[in-house]
């Protein structure tokens, strides 16, 4: 893993909080879909595509690619805005999320859009997915450089399915298989602690033979780190929980478990009316008014 | 159309006919297949003696994925395996895959269209002694309904054998169900078989055609038995095997049925959402005639031993023999 220069700390910065506007701006034409994940989830969506993958954004199915695989589908607002972004099509085409005709489905489907490595929505079945395609991998080429990072939800880990398929992963000690929780402790209902609580999460995940780590998610050099470490980790597959900030970047919006589900315009009023939601979004975003470091753009 | 009496097994209606479970013709046709093809590769969730993935394991020890007792996993895990070029055979009851994993079928390999094999063994209530929690009965309606799905049911050990190695080469995603039981071998290595394409094992030798019979799986014996007997009593019966649910041979089926006066659908299934739901669809839009369905009525199985149970739930030779009698 490369290590990460002041320079491009802040370079990535500025990519995330332009993805982030285009989260924004998407759910604003959508009228519907989800907050607050895609918003947190911007800082480690741009660091894996823009220094930790190894992609070619004009040659989607190149097969020395690494693979990234969204088991919470629906935060796809950001994969979408990350993919874009990236160049593997035009930013135009994110104002079509949701609709009609559009390759942006609700919910991601591999057949409709390049850089999707799988269908996902219904939660939990994206680890399982990543280590059948880690385990066949390692099956054709055990030297393979290649690594297979799932993204999930911290919600998701209420489901059976991918507690399966952390037990299988740690039995055939896969160690090009890299997950990264999204912890930001809320889901539909609620905070995760009132709906199901998952602490002890880190040891849990210790019991199922993961290498855990524990770190702060919107921070790029630590994020980095992480993965580095990751990569490193040879005799077993390696989670890293996230601790994020659930809507990261849009202060009024932040840690209220309310924006799970809710687009800009049709969130919680206590902060925000609702008829303003889209435009102060927007405005925190483009003066950097929210939690970026980085300075204010010229 | 009508299958040359040469291609059947010649002892099709002695008594003692030579009697294998089809599941043992998966067993070799998947090695078979693994052998001609590298990319095939097996997932079993620890039932790998009684659904015969025991043989594949053999050979290709390097080439299996115990997944354990995780049916949903096992699922998406094939359906990653598939992402990667591999041809994934993933075993295990029927009851539980695609009973119990029937959403991560849909999403992970149907709408991802990816090229996975499933393989439901312990189909029906000819299981056996486990009783009906163990007794899938709906399996051919979960499977049937998913887009890009692809639907076989062999009706013994060499048509097992054959579908397993035309579903390696198969493009796409394709369920197998089989069966526990020994039971009679129907066809030989020399009878034709293709994904998609019916057979007709059985027509009167001479006069009116007046009842026909559509039968899957196993129980297609059953049929050719009543079927037999009825034309030895000059009724006028053909008997059609229908191994490919989905996708139906719609010409095939069509010119059957406007062949006969009166259909008479067999499955080892419900009644609902299956195999003779599938043939009363086609021909109530573009053929409506008599469809009478031979099968499970809505009831859960129970334990019992196979004969007792298929004649219990009216599926044996001498009740699909009434229920054809009655419509003469």
């Amino acid at each position: 893993m490369q290590y990460l220069s002041d320079e491009e700390v802040l370079a990535l910065e500025k990519k995330a909080n332009e993805i982030r506007q285009s989260v924004i701006e998407m759910l604003i034409a959508a009228g519907s879909g989800h907050t607050a994940g895609p918003l947190d989830m911007a800082d480690v969506f741009t660091l894996l595509y823009f220094h930790v993958l190894h992609h070619r954004p004009n040659e989607p199915l190149w097969p020395d690619r690494d693979r990234l695989i969204l088991s919470n589908g629906h935060i796809c607002p950001v994969l979408y805005a990350t993919l874009a972004h990236s160049g593997y099509f035009p930013k135009e085409e994110l104002m079509t999320l949701r609709k009609f005709g559009t390759r942006l489905q609700g919910h991601p489907h591999r057949e409709a859009l390049p850089g999707l490595e799988t269908t996902s929505g219904p939660l939990g079945s994206g680890l399982s997915q990543a280590l059948g395609m880690a385990l066949a991998e390692r099956m054709e080429n055990p030297y393979s450089s290649k690594y297979f990072y799932c993204l999930t939800g911290d919600g998701e880990l209420d489901e059976g399915q991918i507690w399966e398929a952390f037990m299988h992963a740690g039995k055939e000690q896969l160690h090009n298989l890299i997950v990264i929780i999204d912890r930001n402790g809320i889901q539909i209902d609620g905070y995760t602690t009132d709906v199901m609580p998952l602490e002890p999460l880190a040891e849990k995940l210790s019991a199922f033979n993961w290498d855990v780590q524990e770190v702060d998610g919107h921070n790029f050099q630590m994020l980095n780190d992480a993965i580095g470490k990751a990569q490193a980790v040879y005799s077993q597959p390696s989670v890293i929980i996230a601790h994020t900030i659930p809507s990261r970047g849009v202060d009024v919006f932040e840690r209220d478990f309310r924006w799970h589900g809710n687009p800009p315009g049709k969130g919680p009023e206590d902060r925000v009316k609702r008829d303003e939601q889209g435009e102060v979004a927007l405005r925190k975003l483009r003066t950097l008014a929210g939690h970026i470091t980085a300075p204010e753009h010229s | 159309m009508n299958m040359p009496a040469e291609h059947l097994n010649k002892k099709l209606f002695d008594d003692d006919i030579e009697q294998v479970p089809n599941r043992d013709g998966f067993g070799e046709g998947l090695r078979k297949a693994a052998e001609r093809d590298k990319r095939v590769v097996a997932l079993c969730g620890d039932l790998t003696e009684s659904t015969r993935m025991s043989v594949f394991l053999e050979a290709f020890p390097e080439r299996f994925v115990q997944v354990g007792v995780a049916e949903q996993s096992m699922a998406s895990v094939a359906s990653g395996m598939a992402a990667m070029g591999k041809i994934p055979f993933m075993a295990s009851y029927a009851m539980f895959s695609p009973g119990r994993n029937w959403e991560q079928i849909r999403t992970t390999i149907c709408y991802n269209n990816a090229n996975v094999k499933l393989v439901g063994s312990h189909a029906g209530v000819s299981v056996g002694p486990d009783g009906a929690t163990h007794q899938a009965l709906e399996d051919i309606a979960l499977t049937r309904v998913l887009p890009n799905m692809t639907v076989v049911v062999p009706c013994d050990s060499i048509e097992a054998k054959k579908t397993t190695l035309a579903a390696a080469q198969h493009v796409g995603p394709l369920y197998i169900r089989l069966a526990r039981e020994q039971t009679p071998v129907i066809t030989t290595e020399d009878s034709p078989f293709e994904i998609g394409k019916v057979q007709i094992y059985l027509s009167p030798e001479s006069g009116e055609k007046k009842l026909g019979i559509i039968a899957c799986g196993t129980i297609l014996h059953n049929a050719l038995l009543a079927g037999k007997k009825l034309n030895d009593e000059g009724v006028g019966v053909s008997v059609m095997n229908l191994a490919t649910i989905k996708p139906l041979d719609e010409e095939a089926i069509l010119a059957f049925a406007k062949a006969h006066q009166v259909i008479v659908t067999v499955e080892e299934h419900q009644i609902a959402g299956g195999m003779g739901s599938a043939i009363t669809e086609l021909l109530s839009e573009k053929h409506p005639m008599r469809v009478v369905r031979v099968g499970v009525r809505d009831q859960f199985g129970q334990s019992g031993e196979p004969q007792e149970l298929i004649k219990h739930y009216g599926m044996d030779a001498d009740s699909i023999y009434e229920a054809a009698k009655k419509l003469i």
